[in-house]
């Protein structure tokens, strides 16, 4: 069916040109014509634009991502809502979701780690849930590069800046550098908050006449093109003249926004809710109506303005933050507005639901936009390109001349910021704030208690991509199974996941060949572990002049704790207490941070993970700390065990050593002591437990031997290969960031 | 007792002092609202923590305007106890009911840490719980902390006894090391001359269960519910 819609007066004329320009193809221009039997209004022309757009539509990864198995009996919302949601017990739903924030936040680090951090938080209590905690896995450049400290000052002051004043606490997170960021920093930003069973909010429009009510900031011309132009497309010389395009972070009126729509939640009036986040008041009306097989129409002359004289372009592409988009029960849009009058903001009626699945903007009077939804939400583009192993290799690092001593590299590992504490980093984010966070950032996974509930909740984000350079799919599993691996050394059993998919230039076929395989991972480690995805987002296009990132899916696990009281960390209690190694195969090199500090010992490759085997060893850690067997317990990743039994000795509370003398030819060599996993776990455990602790492993068939004893003497001695003083092992530990940062 | 928790626009930490006074210490505390001018009966009054009207202008210099403070300003004239903690604190100087200021932190930064606090003036209605010289843990979050008044206002109220806490290291020493904002003598909480009213950066609020890492918050709640009886 053919509709009329008008230009506004001054608009540029529309051609294929300024569709290329708008990041359309010449196909998907043609598409439009076809859709509409019409050449579009500039005004359509961007809505498209930002509908079609790889960040909003999902067109070369939606096929892909169908394989990822995102329901078992818990899961309460899968993927489709503005985040998923599963059930923890005692009446109540953990709902989360991780989102990329990369090239913002490359181009103004400040702001746009601020507004990812502001951005998910929004997609959390949109579902009717309370944010109760943050995590952030960050990749920056190597600390050679002269932008870096640039970019992790502003990075790490934006999610501080934001994620304290908006009163959600940040528990964790990840930070790595490495010179294939250098170009192309990462900024992943986890929420997740909790609802009442029973009590969550949908985004799926309902109702043909209810009113739509605009909530929150006034719209500004800030973030246009945010989701097309800069998200969907790679980094060259001019990325810098982009600034524009990175939104402006408000906390304080998103504070509000959660008090004011988690109250408004109470009076029953509302009928679906959305945040305005990429592509603004285009895609949250949308969408809403796409969900709800309904339509739409919008009148901008009520849309709150920052200032005068903003066009419908403008309005409509805007990214302006800290806007939510509700569609009320007719007739009840008072008791929301008083609501909203309460806490000082913005509740004004744009719009209403249609029966004739249409979205339709109208502006003084006239029609500026008239499209079927369809045309914007299912049947955007989908592209299913061509994927194929790149011709060549990557070259393996080379082997230095000569590896240092035992002593000497764990020196050197320990001072690498890869390795070494992130306390810098941490120390500036409330992770305090809301009363619930029972194991603060420094452990392997943030414990958080549940009030009124003997439950609690184990978070962590984790990434490989080095072991996903060498193979993206054993990688990609290898990044799964360590975030589990974490909540299960905090004693929680892993219960689901989201993840964040960082890859290059999908037009390109040995990236999108990373992708597929990488999803191919994700997806048989989920099922192996029964860890459904709920939720999660994907970051195309994360090159600069054809240098794409390595492959970096990030995956944030959330565990279940029965009783919270029975929570464990990775660091050493008594002495006294026997150390014991539990693992599933040997360890290896391959991908280690040895290996990028020394080189390569010899030609290495990633070995695959036994998934029934790591679920086992999964399985295994939960009973045994929930039966309270456990003193410590702690994952061995960057820079293997050597580093492991250091960090389990940095215990804040007394100075602990360690002494491993397990007679073991394995001892000295680089492959024991440093080599990364996979899937290999120090515990510690009071001598009258060892035995119903190595039964429990046993009965999960995995292998958990005696290895040393913790001392209060201060020193890690492992066997003759390391003698070295714990407290100067500290002191390289949390100076090796502060000392390349204050000086 | 009757305690009251104000909200301002942004107030974070207000929530967690109402678990802390009600579900905690089994107090009677109600949520005050800053539009609102009466307290209600409350015979204490809180001022939380938190980014009061985002701190945008300046740390509690929007805040001080909110009509309930003018009621918080006579209840404290009267008599009443009063104590802010963190943006509380820096509300209560910008309205002048407490002495000196808070000014951005010396490393520039935010910082959320554990300190360890010396009690310096157990014989006030906030410390009568604690002994002379105690330390107590307590974890801070700010980015404008550094305490600041006119060296000679200092001496005077060092003499008077308004120095309440102060940040110390583990022996119980003031030093640079132990000091994590730059406040000028340590100070970490005061109080005025009358000592009916006390701020202080460090969140006791948090500190009220020994699962959240220390239970040392109770000392000083404890102090005011003896107080008061």
């Amino acid at each position: 069916m053919s509709s009329v819609a008008v230009a506004v007066a001054g608009e540029p004329k529309v051609d294929l040109e300024q569709a290329r320009a708008h990041g359309l193809s010449a196909d998907e221009y043609r598409r439009i014509e076809q859709l509409l039997d019409r050449t579009p209004t500039f005004t359509e022309l961007g809505v498209f634009s930002v509908m079609w757009s790889e960040h909003c539509s999902y067109k070369s990864s939606r096929r892909h991502l169908k394989m990822l198995p995102s329901r078992n009996e818990l899961v309460v919302q899968g993927p489709g809502e503005n985040a998923g949601a599963i059930d923890i017990g005692d009446g109540w739903l953990a709902v989360f979701k991780i989102e990329s924030h990369n090239h913002p936040s490359f181009v103004e680090p400040y702001q746009g780690a601020a507004t990812g951090v502001g951005g998910i938080i929004r997609d959390i209590f949109t579902m009717g849930a309370r944010p109760i905690a943050n995590l952030d896995s960050l990749k920056f450049g190597s600390f050679e590069h002269p932008r870096t400290r640039y970019l992790l000052g502003g990075v790490v002051g934006g999610i501080g800046g934001y994620g304290n004043c908006v009163g959600v606490p940040t528990v964790g997170g990840e930070v790595m550098f490495d010179p294939a960021y250098n170009e192309n920093i990462l900024v992943n930003a986890f929420c997740l908050g909790l609802a009442r069973k029973g009590e969550l909010f949908s985004a799926k429009a309902q109702g043909v006449g209810n009113p739509v009510l605009y909530v929150g900031s006034a719209t500004g011309r800030d973030g246009i093109h945010g989701a097309s132009l800069l998200a969907s497309a790679e980094f060259d010389a001019t990325s810098e003249s982009k600034r524009p395009t990175v939104q402006v972070g408000d906390p304080f009126t998103e504070k509000l926004l959660i008090e004011a729509c988690l109250e408004a939640m109470k009076t029953g009036a509302i009928v679906a809710i959305q945040d305005m986040g990429a592509a603004g008041l285009t895609s949250s009306s949308s969408e809403m109506a796409g969900r709800g097989g309904l339509g739409i129409e919008l009148d901008l002359d009520r849309v709150p303005l920052r200032e005068a004289g903003l066009t419908p372009y403008e309005m409509l592409l805007s990214e302006s933050q800290e806007r939510m988009l509700l569609v009320a029960e007719r007739g009840r849009e008072h008791e929301l507005q008083h609501v909203f009058e309460k806490w000082d903001l913005h509740a004004v009626v744009i719009g209403h639901i249609t029966g004739d699945a249409r979205w339709r903007a109208l502006f003084r009077g006239q029609t500026v936009a008239d499209i079927p939804v369809a045309a914007l939400t299912d049947e955007a583009p989908i592209y299913d390109r061509p994927a194929a192993p790149p011709a060549t290799p990557k070259p393996r690092i080379t082997a230095s001349q000569s590896h240092p001593a035992p002593g000497e590299a764990l020196r050197r590992l320990l001072d690498s910021p890869n390795v070494a504490s992130k306390r810098w980093v941490y120390r500036q984010y409330d992770c305090l704030v809301q009363g619930n966070t029972v194991v603060e950032p420094g452990s392997d996974a943030a414990v958080l208690r549940i009030k009124g509930s003997r439950r609690g909740l184990a978070l962590k984000v984790d990434s490989n991509p080095r072991a996903c350079a060498l193979d993206p799919y054993l990688g990609a599993i290898a990044t799964v199974c360590e975030a589990a691996r974490n909540v299960a050394c905090a004693g929680a059993r892993p219960i689901g996941m989201t993840d964040c998919l960082n890859y290059g230039n999908p037009e390109r076929p040995e990236i999108m060949w990373q992708f597929v395989r990488g999803v191919e991972g994700i997806r048989d480690a989920a099922l192996a572990l029964d860890t459904p995805v709920i939720s999660g987002n994907v970051s195309f296009y994360n090159e600069t002049e054809g240098h794409a990132i390595p492959p970096t899916p990030t995956i944030a696990i959330v565990g279940v704790l029965d009783d919270v009281t029975r929570r464990v960390t990775q660091f050493f209690k008594r002495p006294g207490d026997k150390i014991l190694l539990a693992r599933t195969s040997r360890p290896s090199l391959a991908a280690s941070e040895y290996e990028e500090l020394f080189g390569a010992t010899s030609e290495t490759r990633l070995e695959p993970i036994d998934l029934a085997r790591e679920k086992a060893l999964l399985g295994a850690l939960v009973a045994a700390a929930g039966q309270g067997l456990i003193s410590s317990a702690h994952d061995v990743s960057e820079g293997g065990l050597a580093v492991t039994l250091a960090e389990a000795c940095f215990n804040s509370k007394s100075v602990l050593g360690a002494e491993v003398d397990q007679d073991s030819g394995e001892l000295g060599s680089a492959d024991f002591l440093f080599g990364e996993g996979p899937s290999s776990v120090v515990l510690s455990a009071a001598v009258e437990n060892i035995d119903r602790l190595r039964d429990i492993f046993a009965g999960h068939e995995i292998e958990c031997v005696t290895i040393g004893t913790v001392t209060e003497r201060g020193k890690l001695k492992i066997g003759s290969a390391i003698n070295e003083d714990v407290s100067e092992l500290w002191q390289i530990y949390e100076q090796a960031l502060p000392k390349r940062l204050e000086r | 007792m009757k305690w009251g928790v104000v909200s301002f626009p942004g107030s974070l930490d207000d929530r967690d002092a109402l678990f802390a006074l009600r579900d905690v210490l089994g107090q009677d505390a109600i949520s005050l609202w800053h539009k609102d001018e009466t307290l209600d009966g409350v015979e204490c009054v809180v001022l939380p923590g938190g980014f009061s009207y985002g701190d945008y202008l300046r740390t509690g210099a929007i805040a001080r305007f909110a009509p309930i403070m003018q009621s918080v300003a006579r209840f404290a004239a009267d008599g009443g106890l009063v104590i802010g903690i963190c943006n509380g604190f820096q509300i209560l100087c910008e309205a002048h009911l407490l002495p000196g200021a808070l000014t951005r932190n010396r490393s520039l930064s935010f910082v959320c840490d554990w300190v360890t606090l010396r009690v310096d003036n157990s014989k006030t209605a906030f410390t009568r719980a604690a002994r002379d010289g105690e330390l107590l843990r307590l974890p801070i979050k700010h980015g404008e902390g550094l305490y600041v008044a006119p060296e000679d206002d200092l001496r005077a109220m060092e003499e008077r006894g308004q120095v309440i806490l102060r940040y110390v290291d583990e022996s119980g020493r003031d030093s640079d090391e132990s000091n994590p904002n730059g406040s000028m003598h340590a100070i970490a909480g005061v109080a005025n001359e009358r000592f009916n009213v006390f701020g202080l950066m460090p969140h006791p609020e948090h500190a009220v269960e020994p699962m959240l890492g220390g239970d040392d918050g109770l000392r000083l709640f404890r102090s005011i519910i003896e107080s008061a009886s």
